[in-house]
Protein backbone atom coordinates (compact mmCIF):
# COMPACT_ATOMS: atom_id res chain seq x y z
CA UNK A 1 0.00 0.00 0.00
CA UNK A 2 2.89 2.34 0.73
CA UNK A 3 3.96 1.96 -2.87
CA UNK A 4 0.49 2.92 -4.11
CA UNK A 5 0.50 5.98 -1.85
CA UNK A 6 3.99 6.97 -3.00
CA UNK A 7 2.96 6.64 -6.64
CA UNK A 8 0.06 9.00 -6.09
CA UNK A 9 2.17 11.48 -4.11
CA UNK A 10 4.96 11.42 -6.66
CA UNK A 11 2.40 12.50 -9.22
CA UNK A 12 0.75 15.09 -6.96
CA UNK A 13 2.41 15.87 -3.64
CA UNK A 14 -0.56 17.93 -2.55
CA UNK A 15 -2.90 14.94 -2.37
CA UNK A 16 -4.23 15.02 1.19
CA UNK A 17 -4.38 12.01 3.50
CA UNK A 18 -8.16 12.19 3.19
CA UNK A 19 -7.95 12.01 -0.59
CA UNK A 20 -5.33 9.27 -0.43
CA UNK A 21 -7.63 7.28 1.82
CA UNK A 22 -10.48 7.64 -0.65
CA UNK A 23 -8.26 6.74 -3.60
CA UNK A 24 -6.80 3.62 -2.05
CA UNK A 25 -9.49 2.40 0.31
CA UNK A 26 -6.94 2.50 3.18
CA UNK A 27 -8.18 4.17 6.40
CA UNK A 28 -6.98 7.74 6.76
CA UNK A 29 -5.18 7.09 10.04
CA UNK A 30 -3.20 4.33 8.37
CA UNK A 31 -2.36 6.61 5.43
CA UNK A 32 -1.08 9.25 7.81
CA UNK A 33 1.00 6.70 9.68
CA UNK A 34 2.56 5.32 6.50
CA UNK A 35 3.45 8.79 5.26
CA UNK A 36 4.93 9.82 8.56
CA UNK A 37 7.06 6.71 8.63
CA UNK A 38 8.17 7.20 5.03
CA UNK A 39 9.21 10.74 5.85
CA UNK A 40 11.13 9.61 8.89
CA UNK A 41 13.04 6.87 7.14
CA UNK A 42 13.63 9.20 4.17
CA UNK A 43 11.68 7.13 1.69
CA UNK A 44 9.98 10.44 1.03
CA UNK A 45 12.87 12.85 0.65
CA UNK A 46 11.06 16.11 0.09
CA UNK A 47 7.96 17.69 -1.43
CA UNK A 48 8.61 20.27 -4.12
CA UNK A 49 7.01 22.17 -6.93
CA UNK A 50 7.97 21.86 -10.57
CA UNK A 51 8.26 25.41 -11.81
CA UNK A 52 8.35 26.65 -15.34
CA UNK A 53 10.92 29.37 -14.65
CA UNK A 54 10.58 30.72 -18.15
CA UNK A 55 7.25 32.21 -17.06
CA UNK A 56 8.85 34.45 -14.46
CA UNK A 57 11.85 36.66 -14.72
CA UNK A 58 14.59 34.42 -13.67
CA UNK A 59 18.32 34.77 -14.03
CA UNK A 60 19.14 31.18 -13.26
CA UNK A 61 21.41 29.30 -15.59
CA UNK A 62 21.67 25.54 -15.73
CA UNK A 63 24.54 23.38 -16.89
CA UNK A 64 25.15 19.66 -17.19
CA UNK A 65 28.70 18.81 -16.25
CA UNK A 66 30.35 15.55 -17.13
CA UNK A 67 33.02 14.75 -14.60
CA UNK A 68 35.76 12.18 -15.11
CA UNK A 69 37.40 10.90 -11.97
CA UNK A 70 40.68 9.19 -11.26
CA UNK A 71 39.97 6.62 -8.62
CA UNK A 72 42.61 6.90 -5.96
CA UNK A 73 43.75 4.47 -3.40
CA UNK A 74 41.51 4.51 -0.36
CA UNK A 75 39.21 7.10 -1.87
CA UNK A 76 36.13 5.64 -3.50
CA UNK A 77 33.74 7.28 -5.95
CA UNK A 78 31.30 7.85 -3.12
CA UNK A 79 33.55 10.12 -1.14
CA UNK A 80 34.68 11.99 -4.25
CA UNK A 81 31.03 12.42 -5.18
CA UNK A 82 30.30 13.70 -1.70
CA UNK A 83 32.87 16.45 -2.04
CA UNK A 84 30.94 17.56 -5.08
CA UNK A 85 27.34 17.08 -3.97
CA UNK A 86 27.95 19.02 -0.76
CA UNK A 87 28.12 22.19 -2.87
CA UNK A 88 24.68 23.80 -2.96
CA UNK A 89 25.28 24.64 -6.62
CA UNK A 90 25.14 20.93 -7.43
CA UNK A 91 21.45 20.32 -7.99
CA UNK A 92 21.62 16.69 -9.06
CA UNK A 93 24.56 14.28 -8.90
CA UNK A 94 24.59 10.78 -10.35
CA UNK A 95 27.30 8.17 -10.77
CA UNK A 96 26.91 6.92 -14.31
CA UNK A 97 28.30 4.30 -16.65
CA UNK A 98 29.93 5.28 -19.91
CA UNK A 99 32.61 7.70 -20.96
CA UNK A 100 32.52 9.76 -17.78
CA UNK A 101 31.77 9.05 -14.14
CA UNK A 102 29.65 11.74 -12.55
CA UNK A 103 26.74 13.57 -14.03
CA UNK A 104 26.39 16.89 -12.22
CA UNK A 105 23.53 19.28 -12.87
CA UNK A 106 24.55 22.73 -11.68
CA UNK A 107 22.47 25.87 -11.14
CA UNK A 108 23.98 29.31 -11.09
CA UNK A 109 23.03 32.95 -11.45
CA UNK A 110 25.04 33.41 -14.64
CA UNK A 111 27.27 31.56 -17.07
CA UNK A 112 30.07 33.30 -15.32
CA UNK A 113 29.19 31.94 -11.94
CA UNK A 114 28.99 28.42 -13.30
CA UNK A 115 32.28 28.80 -15.13
CA UNK A 116 33.83 29.98 -11.88
CA UNK A 117 32.36 27.08 -9.96
CA UNK A 118 33.82 24.63 -12.44
CA UNK A 119 37.25 26.18 -12.69
CA UNK A 120 37.65 27.29 -9.06
CA UNK A 121 35.94 24.50 -7.22
CA UNK A 122 35.13 21.41 -9.21
CA UNK A 123 38.35 20.97 -11.12
CA UNK A 124 40.40 21.43 -7.94
CA UNK A 125 38.79 18.57 -6.14
CA UNK A 126 41.16 15.71 -5.67
CA UNK A 127 40.51 12.97 -8.17
CA UNK A 128 38.65 15.12 -10.68
CA UNK A 129 40.48 14.48 -13.91
CA UNK A 130 38.39 16.24 -16.50
CA UNK A 131 35.15 18.16 -16.82
CA UNK A 132 32.95 18.99 -19.78
CA UNK A 133 30.39 21.73 -19.22
CA UNK A 134 27.22 21.92 -21.27
CA UNK A 135 24.94 24.90 -20.73
CA UNK A 136 21.21 24.28 -20.93
CA UNK A 137 19.62 26.31 -23.73
CA UNK A 138 16.03 25.26 -23.45
CA UNK A 139 14.00 23.03 -21.19
CA UNK A 140 11.45 20.87 -22.96
CA UNK A 141 10.48 18.53 -20.18
CA UNK A 142 11.02 18.86 -16.47
CA UNK A 143 10.61 15.94 -14.10
CA UNK A 144 8.19 14.20 -16.42
CA UNK A 145 6.22 17.35 -17.20
CA UNK A 146 6.19 18.89 -20.64
CA UNK A 147 7.19 22.52 -20.08
CA UNK A 148 5.44 24.24 -22.92
CA UNK A 149 2.67 23.53 -25.34
CA UNK A 150 1.13 20.62 -23.49
CA UNK A 151 -2.37 20.59 -24.84
CA UNK A 152 -5.51 19.66 -23.01
CA UNK A 153 -7.14 16.63 -24.50
CA UNK A 154 -10.48 17.73 -25.87
CA UNK A 155 -13.32 15.27 -25.57
CA UNK A 156 -16.93 15.33 -26.59
CA UNK A 157 -18.70 16.30 -23.37
CA UNK A 158 -21.33 13.59 -23.65
CA UNK A 159 -21.06 10.23 -25.34
CA UNK A 160 -22.95 7.05 -24.88
CA UNK B 1 -24.54 28.31 -61.47
CA UNK B 2 -24.37 30.09 -58.14
CA UNK B 3 -27.54 29.82 -56.12
CA UNK B 4 -29.02 32.86 -54.56
CA UNK B 5 -29.62 32.14 -50.88
CA UNK B 6 -32.55 34.57 -50.76
CA UNK B 7 -34.33 32.77 -53.54
CA UNK B 8 -33.38 29.49 -52.04
CA UNK B 9 -34.93 30.19 -48.66
CA UNK B 10 -38.28 30.90 -50.26
CA UNK B 11 -38.33 27.53 -51.95
CA UNK B 12 -40.66 25.18 -50.18
CA UNK B 13 -38.76 22.87 -47.84
CA UNK B 14 -38.17 19.63 -49.63
CA UNK B 15 -39.64 16.49 -48.13
CA UNK B 16 -37.36 13.52 -48.19
CA UNK B 17 -38.39 9.97 -48.01
CA UNK B 18 -36.75 8.31 -45.05
CA UNK B 19 -36.76 4.55 -44.98
CA UNK B 20 -38.93 2.64 -42.56
CA UNK B 21 -35.80 0.94 -41.34
CA UNK B 22 -34.13 4.20 -40.36
CA UNK B 23 -37.35 5.45 -38.81
CA UNK B 24 -37.58 2.31 -36.77
CA UNK B 25 -34.74 3.37 -34.56
CA UNK B 26 -35.02 6.41 -32.35
CA UNK B 27 -32.31 9.00 -31.96
CA UNK B 28 -30.13 8.61 -28.91
CA UNK B 29 -32.01 9.53 -25.75
CA UNK B 30 -29.64 12.26 -24.74
CA UNK B 31 -29.65 14.35 -27.88
CA UNK B 32 -31.03 17.35 -26.00
CA UNK B 33 -28.16 17.27 -23.55
CA UNK B 34 -25.72 17.73 -26.36
CA UNK B 35 -27.55 20.91 -27.35
CA UNK B 36 -27.90 22.21 -23.82
CA UNK B 37 -24.28 21.50 -23.06
CA UNK B 38 -23.06 23.20 -26.17
CA UNK B 39 -24.51 26.49 -24.93
CA UNK B 40 -23.05 26.31 -21.42
CA UNK B 41 -19.72 27.16 -19.88
CA UNK B 42 -18.00 25.72 -16.85
CA UNK B 43 -19.70 22.36 -17.10
CA UNK B 44 -18.01 19.36 -15.55
CA UNK B 45 -18.91 16.42 -17.67
CA UNK B 46 -19.28 12.98 -16.20
CA UNK B 47 -21.17 12.18 -19.36
CA UNK B 48 -18.25 11.06 -21.44
CA UNK B 49 -17.68 7.50 -22.48
CA UNK B 50 -14.00 7.46 -23.18
CA UNK B 51 -10.64 7.64 -21.44
CA UNK B 52 -9.30 11.07 -20.49
CA UNK B 53 -5.84 10.05 -21.62
CA UNK B 54 -4.39 10.74 -24.98
CA UNK B 55 -3.20 7.54 -26.66
CA UNK B 56 0.14 6.41 -25.18
CA UNK B 57 2.85 8.12 -27.16
CA UNK B 58 4.65 4.99 -28.32
CA UNK B 59 1.45 3.94 -30.06
CA UNK B 60 0.90 7.32 -31.69
CA UNK B 61 4.55 7.47 -32.67
CA UNK B 62 4.35 4.07 -34.40
CA UNK B 63 1.46 5.36 -36.50
CA UNK B 64 3.27 8.59 -37.34
CA UNK B 65 6.27 6.63 -38.51
CA UNK B 66 4.08 4.48 -40.75
CA UNK B 67 2.53 7.60 -42.26
CA UNK B 68 5.96 9.07 -42.93
CA UNK B 69 6.87 5.88 -44.70
CA UNK B 70 3.80 6.27 -46.86
CA UNK B 71 1.82 3.43 -45.38
CA UNK B 72 -1.41 5.10 -46.46
CA UNK B 73 -3.10 2.49 -48.64
CA UNK B 74 -5.93 0.05 -48.02
CA UNK B 75 -5.02 -3.08 -46.16
CA UNK B 76 -6.37 -6.56 -46.73
CA UNK B 77 -10.14 -6.59 -46.16
CA UNK B 78 -9.76 -8.66 -43.04
CA UNK B 79 -7.07 -6.39 -41.66
CA UNK B 80 -3.28 -6.42 -41.77
CA UNK B 81 -1.91 -9.95 -41.41
CA UNK B 82 0.55 -8.79 -38.74
CA UNK B 83 -2.29 -7.38 -36.69
CA UNK B 84 -4.33 -10.56 -36.95
CA UNK B 85 -1.22 -12.50 -36.00
CA UNK B 86 -0.64 -10.32 -32.94
CA UNK B 87 -4.28 -10.57 -32.00
CA UNK B 88 -4.21 -14.33 -32.27
CA UNK B 89 -1.15 -14.39 -30.03
CA UNK B 90 -2.83 -12.04 -27.59
CA UNK B 91 -6.02 -14.10 -27.31
CA UNK B 92 -3.95 -17.21 -26.76
CA UNK B 93 -1.87 -15.57 -24.05
CA UNK B 94 -4.83 -13.93 -22.36
CA UNK B 95 -7.45 -16.68 -22.52
CA UNK B 96 -5.79 -19.80 -23.94
CA UNK B 97 -7.96 -19.33 -27.02
CA UNK B 98 -6.70 -20.36 -30.44
CA UNK B 99 -8.01 -18.35 -33.35
CA UNK B 100 -6.67 -18.81 -36.84
CA UNK B 101 -5.51 -15.37 -37.98
CA UNK B 102 -6.34 -16.20 -41.58
CA UNK B 103 -9.95 -17.25 -41.13
CA UNK B 104 -11.25 -16.56 -37.64
CA UNK B 105 -10.30 -12.95 -37.00
CA UNK B 106 -11.61 -9.81 -38.61
CA UNK B 107 -10.33 -6.29 -37.95
CA UNK B 108 -13.17 -3.76 -37.88
CA UNK B 109 -13.86 -0.08 -37.45
CA UNK B 110 -14.24 -0.30 -33.71
CA UNK B 111 -16.44 -2.69 -31.82
CA UNK B 112 -19.25 -0.58 -33.25
CA UNK B 113 -18.76 -1.99 -36.70
CA UNK B 114 -18.04 -5.50 -35.44
CA UNK B 115 -21.36 -5.44 -33.64
CA UNK B 116 -23.22 -4.31 -36.73
CA UNK B 117 -21.53 -6.95 -38.87
CA UNK B 118 -22.24 -9.68 -36.38
CA UNK B 119 -25.95 -8.88 -36.32
CA UNK B 120 -26.14 -8.60 -40.08
CA UNK B 121 -24.32 -11.87 -40.51
CA UNK B 122 -26.54 -13.95 -38.25
CA UNK B 123 -30.03 -12.44 -38.31
CA UNK B 124 -32.95 -12.95 -40.64
CA UNK B 125 -36.05 -10.79 -40.47
CA UNK B 126 -37.96 -11.49 -37.30
CA UNK B 127 -35.11 -13.25 -35.52
CA UNK B 128 -34.74 -12.41 -31.88
CA UNK B 129 -31.68 -11.45 -29.88
CA UNK B 130 -31.69 -11.37 -26.12
CA UNK B 131 -30.05 -8.37 -24.50
CA UNK B 132 -29.84 -7.09 -20.95
CA UNK B 133 -31.68 -4.05 -19.66
CA UNK B 134 -29.97 -1.67 -19.07
CA UNK B 135 -27.31 -2.07 -21.72
CA UNK B 136 -25.14 -0.13 -24.11
CA UNK B 137 -27.27 2.04 -26.40
CA UNK B 138 -26.11 0.53 -29.68
CA UNK B 139 -27.23 -3.01 -29.10
CA UNK B 140 -30.89 -2.65 -29.89
CA UNK B 141 -30.48 -0.39 -32.96
CA UNK B 142 -27.88 -2.76 -34.42
CA UNK B 143 -30.26 -5.68 -33.98
CA UNK B 144 -33.18 -3.75 -35.44
CA UNK B 145 -31.19 -2.47 -38.42
CA UNK B 146 -30.25 -6.06 -39.18
CA UNK B 147 -33.94 -6.95 -39.28
CA UNK B 148 -34.03 -8.55 -35.88
CA UNK B 149 -35.90 -7.91 -32.70
CA UNK B 150 -34.28 -7.17 -29.35
CA UNK B 151 -35.73 -8.96 -26.36
CA UNK B 152 -34.66 -7.34 -23.12
CA UNK B 153 -33.97 -9.22 -19.92
CA UNK B 154 -34.30 -6.99 -16.90
CA UNK B 155 -31.36 -6.82 -14.53
CA UNK B 156 -31.25 -5.03 -11.23
CA UNK B 157 -29.01 -3.58 -8.60
CA UNK B 158 -29.86 -6.29 -6.07
CA UNK B 159 -28.29 -8.82 -8.45
CA UNK B 160 -25.38 -6.48 -9.25
CA UNK B 161 -26.83 -5.93 -12.73
CA UNK B 162 -25.71 -9.41 -13.74
CA UNK B 163 -27.72 -11.33 -16.25
CA UNK B 164 -29.70 -14.22 -14.77
CA UNK B 165 -29.60 -17.42 -16.80
CA UNK B 166 -33.13 -18.31 -15.73
CA UNK B 167 -34.44 -14.95 -16.90
CA UNK B 168 -32.65 -15.41 -20.18
CA UNK B 169 -33.98 -18.90 -20.65
CA UNK B 170 -37.53 -17.74 -19.93
CA UNK B 171 -37.31 -15.49 -22.98
CA UNK B 172 -35.94 -18.00 -25.44
CA UNK B 173 -38.35 -18.72 -28.30
CA UNK B 174 -37.94 -20.60 -31.55
CA UNK B 175 -37.02 -17.25 -33.11
CA UNK B 176 -34.13 -16.61 -30.74
CA UNK B 177 -30.76 -16.64 -32.50
CA UNK B 178 -28.39 -15.12 -30.06
CA UNK B 179 -27.68 -13.54 -26.71
CA UNK B 180 -25.86 -10.22 -26.99
CA UNK B 181 -24.04 -9.32 -23.81
CA UNK B 182 -21.54 -6.71 -22.79
CA UNK B 183 -19.62 -7.21 -19.56
CA UNK B 184 -17.87 -5.32 -18.00
CA UNK B 185 -20.92 -3.24 -18.66
CA UNK B 186 -21.69 0.19 -19.91
CA UNK B 187 -23.60 1.87 -18.18
CA UNK B 188 -23.51 -0.02 -14.86
CA UNK B 189 -19.88 -1.02 -14.47
CA UNK B 190 -21.12 -4.52 -13.63
CA UNK B 191 -18.89 -7.55 -14.19
CA UNK B 192 -20.37 -11.02 -14.63
CA UNK B 193 -18.89 -13.61 -12.32
CA UNK B 194 -17.51 -16.69 -14.00
CA UNK B 195 -20.25 -18.87 -12.55
CA UNK B 196 -23.05 -16.63 -13.71
CA UNK B 197 -21.50 -16.33 -17.13
CA UNK B 198 -21.17 -20.11 -17.32
CA UNK B 199 -24.87 -20.45 -16.51
CA UNK B 200 -25.80 -18.10 -19.32
CA UNK B 201 -23.46 -19.99 -21.63
CA UNK B 202 -25.23 -23.21 -20.71
CA UNK B 203 -28.56 -21.73 -21.70
CA UNK B 204 -27.04 -20.73 -25.01
CA UNK B 205 -25.75 -24.24 -25.61
CA UNK B 206 -28.96 -25.90 -24.53
CA UNK B 207 -30.92 -23.86 -27.06
CA UNK B 208 -28.26 -23.76 -29.74
CA UNK B 209 -27.88 -19.99 -29.54
CA UNK B 210 -24.89 -17.88 -30.35
CA UNK B 211 -23.44 -15.55 -27.76
CA UNK B 212 -22.22 -12.26 -29.15
CA UNK B 213 -20.02 -10.90 -26.41
CA UNK B 214 -18.91 -7.26 -26.42
CA UNK B 215 -15.76 -7.37 -24.33
CA UNK B 216 -14.45 -3.92 -25.05
CA UNK B 217 -13.92 -3.27 -21.33
CA UNK B 218 -12.21 -6.63 -20.71
CA UNK B 219 -9.04 -5.04 -19.38
CA UNK B 220 -10.84 -2.53 -17.19
CA UNK B 221 -11.63 -4.63 -14.15
CA UNK B 222 -10.81 -3.87 -10.54
CA UNK B 223 -9.95 -6.63 -8.15
CA UNK B 224 -11.97 -9.22 -10.06
CA UNK B 225 -11.32 -11.29 -13.14
CA UNK B 226 -12.95 -10.78 -16.45
CA UNK B 227 -14.51 -13.91 -17.86
CA UNK B 228 -14.18 -14.23 -21.60
CA UNK B 229 -17.26 -16.08 -22.82
CA UNK B 230 -15.43 -17.81 -25.64
CA UNK B 231 -12.97 -19.27 -23.17
CA UNK B 232 -15.65 -21.11 -21.20
CA UNK B 233 -15.61 -24.86 -21.87
CA UNK B 234 -17.15 -25.65 -25.24
CA UNK B 235 -18.13 -22.03 -25.93
CA UNK B 236 -15.63 -21.03 -28.61
CA UNK B 237 -17.77 -22.55 -31.35
CA UNK B 238 -20.84 -20.65 -30.15
CA UNK B 239 -19.31 -17.26 -29.47
CA UNK B 240 -18.75 -14.14 -31.50
CA UNK B 241 -16.15 -12.34 -29.44
CA UNK B 242 -16.06 -8.60 -30.03
CA UNK B 243 -13.10 -6.67 -28.74
CA UNK B 244 -11.42 -3.39 -29.24
CA UNK B 245 -8.70 -0.95 -28.50
CA UNK B 246 -10.73 2.16 -27.74
CA UNK B 247 -10.95 1.85 -23.98
CA UNK B 248 -7.98 -0.23 -22.83
CA UNK B 249 -5.41 1.73 -24.82
CA UNK B 250 -7.18 5.09 -24.92
CA UNK B 251 -7.62 4.78 -28.68
CA UNK B 252 -11.24 5.81 -29.27
CA UNK B 253 -10.44 8.04 -32.22
CA UNK B 254 -8.40 5.44 -34.08
CA UNK B 255 -11.48 3.35 -34.72
CA UNK B 256 -10.12 -0.17 -34.45
CA UNK B 257 -11.88 -3.22 -33.12
CA UNK B 258 -12.15 -6.87 -34.02
CA UNK B 259 -14.32 -9.93 -34.13
CA UNK B 260 -13.13 -13.43 -33.31
CA UNK B 261 -15.56 -16.17 -34.29
CA UNK B 262 -16.01 -19.47 -36.11
CA UNK B 263 -14.82 -19.19 -39.72
CA UNK B 264 -18.28 -19.37 -41.34
CA UNK B 265 -19.41 -16.42 -39.28
CA UNK B 266 -16.23 -14.44 -39.92
CA UNK B 267 -16.62 -15.21 -43.63
CA UNK B 268 -20.15 -13.81 -43.63
CA UNK B 269 -19.11 -10.75 -41.62
CA UNK B 270 -16.15 -10.20 -43.92
CA UNK B 271 -18.44 -10.14 -46.94
CA UNK B 272 -20.49 -7.31 -45.48
CA UNK B 273 -17.39 -5.52 -44.25
CA UNK B 274 -15.71 -5.85 -47.64
CA UNK B 275 -18.53 -4.06 -49.44
CA UNK B 276 -19.40 -1.49 -46.83
CA UNK B 277 -16.04 -0.63 -45.29
CA UNK B 278 -13.26 -2.16 -47.42
CA UNK B 279 -10.96 -2.20 -44.44
CA UNK B 280 -10.36 -0.60 -41.08
CA UNK B 281 -8.17 2.53 -41.11
CA UNK B 282 -4.59 1.62 -41.95
CA UNK B 283 -2.89 3.96 -39.50
CA UNK B 284 -5.18 2.71 -36.76
CA UNK B 285 -4.21 -0.85 -37.52
CA UNK B 286 -0.53 0.04 -37.27
CA UNK B 287 -1.23 1.66 -33.92
CA UNK B 288 -3.13 -1.42 -32.78
CA UNK B 289 -0.17 -3.66 -33.60
CA UNK B 290 2.04 -1.47 -31.44
CA UNK B 291 -0.57 -1.53 -28.66
CA UNK B 292 -0.69 -5.32 -28.67
CA UNK B 293 3.07 -5.67 -28.79
CA UNK B 294 4.13 -3.06 -26.29
CA UNK B 295 1.04 -1.49 -24.77
CA UNK B 296 0.57 -3.72 -21.75
CA UNK B 297 2.30 -1.41 -19.30
CA UNK B 298 0.59 1.78 -20.39
CA UNK B 299 -2.74 -0.01 -20.28
CA UNK B 300 -2.23 -1.31 -16.76
CA UNK B 301 -1.02 2.09 -15.53
CA UNK B 302 -4.26 3.58 -16.76
CA UNK B 303 -6.31 0.86 -15.10
CA UNK B 304 -4.54 1.55 -11.79
CA UNK B 305 -5.41 5.18 -12.11
CA UNK B 306 -9.05 4.53 -13.02
CA UNK B 307 -9.29 2.39 -9.94
CA UNK B 308 -8.25 5.27 -7.67
CA UNK B 309 -10.87 7.47 -9.20
CA UNK B 310 -13.45 4.72 -9.05
CA UNK B 311 -12.95 4.42 -5.30
CA UNK B 312 -13.24 8.19 -4.84
CA UNK B 313 -16.33 8.43 -7.02
CA UNK B 314 -18.23 5.57 -5.44
CA UNK B 315 -17.38 6.59 -1.87
CA UNK B 316 -18.23 10.19 -2.69
CA UNK B 317 -21.59 9.33 -4.22
CA UNK B 318 -22.55 7.21 -1.24
CA UNK B 319 -21.55 9.98 1.15
CA UNK B 320 -23.73 12.56 -0.55
CA UNK B 321 -26.77 10.34 -0.31
CA UNK B 322 -26.70 8.62 -3.68
CA UNK B 323 -26.64 4.89 -3.03
CA UNK B 324 -24.25 3.32 -5.48
CA UNK B 325 -23.69 -0.29 -6.33
CA UNK B 326 -19.99 -1.12 -6.50
CA UNK B 327 -18.93 -1.15 -10.13
CA UNK B 328 -16.13 -3.64 -10.68
CA UNK B 329 -15.39 -2.81 -14.29
CA UNK B 330 -15.40 -0.25 -17.11
CA UNK B 331 -15.23 3.38 -15.91
CA UNK B 332 -18.77 4.15 -14.89
CA UNK B 333 -20.57 4.48 -11.59
CA UNK B 334 -24.32 4.01 -11.68
CA UNK B 335 -25.80 5.66 -8.59
CA UNK B 336 -29.46 5.73 -7.71
CA UNK B 337 -31.30 9.06 -7.79
CA UNK B 338 -34.24 7.77 -5.81
CA UNK B 339 -33.55 9.86 -2.71
CA UNK B 340 -34.32 12.96 -4.74
CA UNK B 341 -37.70 11.78 -5.99
CA UNK B 342 -36.71 12.82 -9.49
CA UNK B 343 -36.73 10.65 -12.57
CA UNK B 344 -33.29 10.02 -13.97
CA UNK B 345 -33.96 12.35 -16.86
CA UNK B 346 -35.21 15.15 -14.59
CA UNK B 347 -32.22 14.60 -12.36
CA UNK B 348 -29.77 14.84 -15.24
CA UNK B 349 -31.43 17.88 -16.74
CA UNK B 350 -31.76 19.81 -13.48
CA UNK B 351 -28.27 18.86 -12.37
CA UNK B 352 -26.91 20.20 -15.62
CA UNK B 353 -28.83 23.48 -15.58
CA UNK B 354 -28.59 24.13 -11.84
CA UNK B 355 -25.14 22.84 -10.97
CA UNK B 356 -23.46 22.42 -14.33
CA UNK B 357 -22.61 18.77 -13.96
CA UNK B 358 -23.41 16.49 -16.88
CA UNK B 359 -24.41 12.90 -16.22
CA UNK B 360 -26.36 10.53 -18.44
CA UNK B 361 -29.85 9.45 -17.37
CA UNK B 362 -30.01 5.70 -16.84
CA UNK B 363 -33.24 5.56 -18.81
CA UNK B 364 -31.20 6.12 -21.98
CA UNK B 365 -29.95 2.55 -21.52
CA UNK B 366 -33.30 0.86 -21.02
CA UNK B 367 -36.28 0.86 -18.69
CA UNK B 368 -34.33 -0.78 -15.91
CA UNK B 369 -31.89 2.11 -16.01
CA UNK B 370 -34.65 4.40 -14.76
CA UNK B 371 -33.87 5.68 -11.30
CA UNK B 372 -30.13 5.79 -11.97
CA UNK B 373 -27.64 8.03 -13.71
CA UNK B 374 -24.37 7.11 -15.32
CA UNK B 375 -21.31 8.95 -14.04
CA UNK B 376 -18.07 8.38 -15.87
CA UNK B 377 -15.06 8.69 -13.58
CA UNK B 378 -12.49 8.80 -16.38
CA UNK B 379 -11.92 12.45 -15.62
CA UNK B 380 -9.48 14.36 -13.45
CA UNK B 381 -9.57 13.88 -9.70
CA UNK B 382 -10.13 17.61 -9.28
CA UNK B 383 -13.18 17.47 -11.53
CA UNK B 384 -14.54 14.42 -9.73
CA UNK B 385 -14.24 16.20 -6.41
CA UNK B 386 -15.82 19.39 -7.69
CA UNK B 387 -18.62 17.42 -9.35
CA UNK B 388 -19.30 15.63 -6.07
CA UNK B 389 -19.44 18.96 -4.21
CA UNK B 390 -21.97 20.30 -6.68
CA UNK B 391 -23.97 17.08 -6.61
CA UNK B 392 -24.06 17.14 -2.82
CA UNK B 393 -25.67 20.59 -2.95
CA UNK B 394 -28.11 19.37 -5.55
CA UNK B 395 -29.09 16.20 -3.72
CA UNK B 396 -29.58 18.11 -0.46
CA UNK B 397 -31.89 20.49 -2.24
CA UNK B 398 -34.07 17.74 -3.66
CA UNK B 399 -33.85 15.15 -0.98
CA UNK B 400 -37.32 13.95 -0.17
CA UNK B 401 -38.52 14.94 3.28
C1 LIG C 1 -20.08 -1.34 -24.39
C2 LIG C 1 -19.49 -0.64 -25.56
N1 LIG C 1 -19.33 -1.30 -26.71
C3 LIG C 1 -18.82 -0.70 -27.80
C4 LIG C 1 -18.43 0.63 -27.78
C5 LIG C 1 -17.89 1.24 -29.05
O1 LIG C 1 -16.54 0.99 -29.12
P1 LIG C 1 -15.62 1.29 -30.40
O2 LIG C 1 -14.94 2.59 -30.14
O3 LIG C 1 -14.66 0.14 -30.43
O4 LIG C 1 -16.50 1.32 -31.59
C6 LIG C 1 -18.56 1.34 -26.59
C7 LIG C 1 -18.18 2.76 -26.54
O5 LIG C 1 -18.59 3.51 -25.70
C8 LIG C 1 -19.10 0.70 -25.47
O6 LIG C 1 -19.23 1.35 -24.30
Amino acid sequence: MLKEILKILEHDARTTPKQLAAMTGVPQTEVTRLIKQAQEDRTILKYKTIVNWDKVEDEHVWALIEVKLTPEKDVGFDSMAERIYRFPQAHTVYLVSGSYDLFVLVVGKSNHEIADFVSQKLSHIEGVKETVTQFVLKRYKEDGEIVEGKEEVKRQPVML
Amino acid sequence: MATNPKVNSRVKKKKYHISKRANQISPSGIRKFFDLLASMEGVISLGVGEPDYATPWHITEAAIESLQKGQTMYTSNMGMPELRQELSRYLKAEYELEYDPATELLITVGVSEALDLAMRAILDPGDEVIISDPCYVSYEPCIVLAGGKAVAVPTNEEESFELSAAEVEARVTDKTRAILIGYPANPTGAVMSRDRMAEVAEVAQRHNLLVASDEIYAKLVYGVEHTCVAALPGMKASTILLGGFSKAYAMTGWRIGYAAAPREIIAAMTKVHQYTMMCAPTMGQVAAIEALRYGEESASDMVEDYNRRRLVMVKGLREIGMPCFEPKGAFYAFPSVKTTGLTSEEFAEKLLTEEKVAVVPGSAFGQCGEGYVRCCYATSMADIEEALTRMRRFVNRYRKA
